[in-house]
């Protein structure tokens, strides 16, 4: 697994992208894939930037794993303890009036994602989501 | 992200291109907040938009609810099959009127 640390700073995505790209391009992931996992891997980083650390900076580990038959990808933070994979699923039939957006970035990686997995340890939030390639 | 507009009488076409994502979404925000005031048909052209996140999903609702609150029509145009997918899996293919 290749691993980065990056300010939780929402004007960090752009590094974050990248990084993801450059490992996604060294495994030769289809384009479709490359933007499942950018759209994925932006809603948990964001989350992570807006919610994690509400009185101080910290940081976000994100690995990349293209070794395998799935691509995985995993965030740890050690921010305020938080399980999005516990979190309700928006309704989505509701009509533009009622549309609430809350937890729609993290339905959305429910959705487009084999997996979803939260661990708590150490003290460190780690999220981990993987797709077939 | 580019956000190019059309203003003609009544109607404004607004057409994106890029990303609309976290740190795109304000500029469109913008659009909505400050570029409706009379506007009753408002159509948003994606033909080169390639990304969507839930960020871009709020700005484009809040586009939506402003102009159902003034009895005016919204409609997107030129979506690609990645953004559709996006609006399917999210029910916001039943709430926009996609062309």
């Amino acid at each position: 697994m290749t691993e980065k640390i990056f300010p939780a700073d929402i004007n960090e995505l752009a590094p974050v992208t990248v990084f993801l790209e450059e490992e996604l391009d060294k495994a030769e992931a289809n384009p479709k894939l490359m933007v499942t996992f950018a759209v994925a891997l932006e809603e948990l980083f964001v989350n992570v930037a807006h919610y994690a650390y509400p009185d101080s900076k910290g940081t976000v580990k994100i690995g990349i794993d293209t070794s395998g038959d799935s691509i995985v990808v995993q965030l740890t933070d050690s921010g305020v303890p938080f399980n999005p994979v516990a979190m309700p699923d928006p309704d989505i039939t509701e009509s533009a009036e009622e549309r609430k957006i809350g937890g729609l970035g993290i339905y959305m990686v429910k959705k487009s994602m084999d997996s979803m997995t939260y661990e708590y340890k150490d003290n460190q939030n780690i999220l981990t989501i993987s797709k077939r390639k | 992200m580019e956000i190019k507009k059309n203003r003609e009488g009544a109607k404004l076409t607004v057409a994106l291109s890029g990303r609309l994502d976290t740190l795109t979404a304000p500029q469109m925000e913008e659009v909505v907040k400050g570029d409706l005031d009379g506007v009753t048909e408002l159509s948003i052209d994606l033909k080169d938009l390639t990304y969507v996140s839930s960020a871009g999903l709020r700005v484009l609702l809040m586009a939506q609810k402003t102009m159902n609150g003034k009895k005016g029509t919204m409609e997107i145009c030129n979506v690609c099959e990645d953004i559709k997918e996006v609006f399917s899996i999210t029910g916001f293919a039943d709430i926009f009127t996609i062309k």
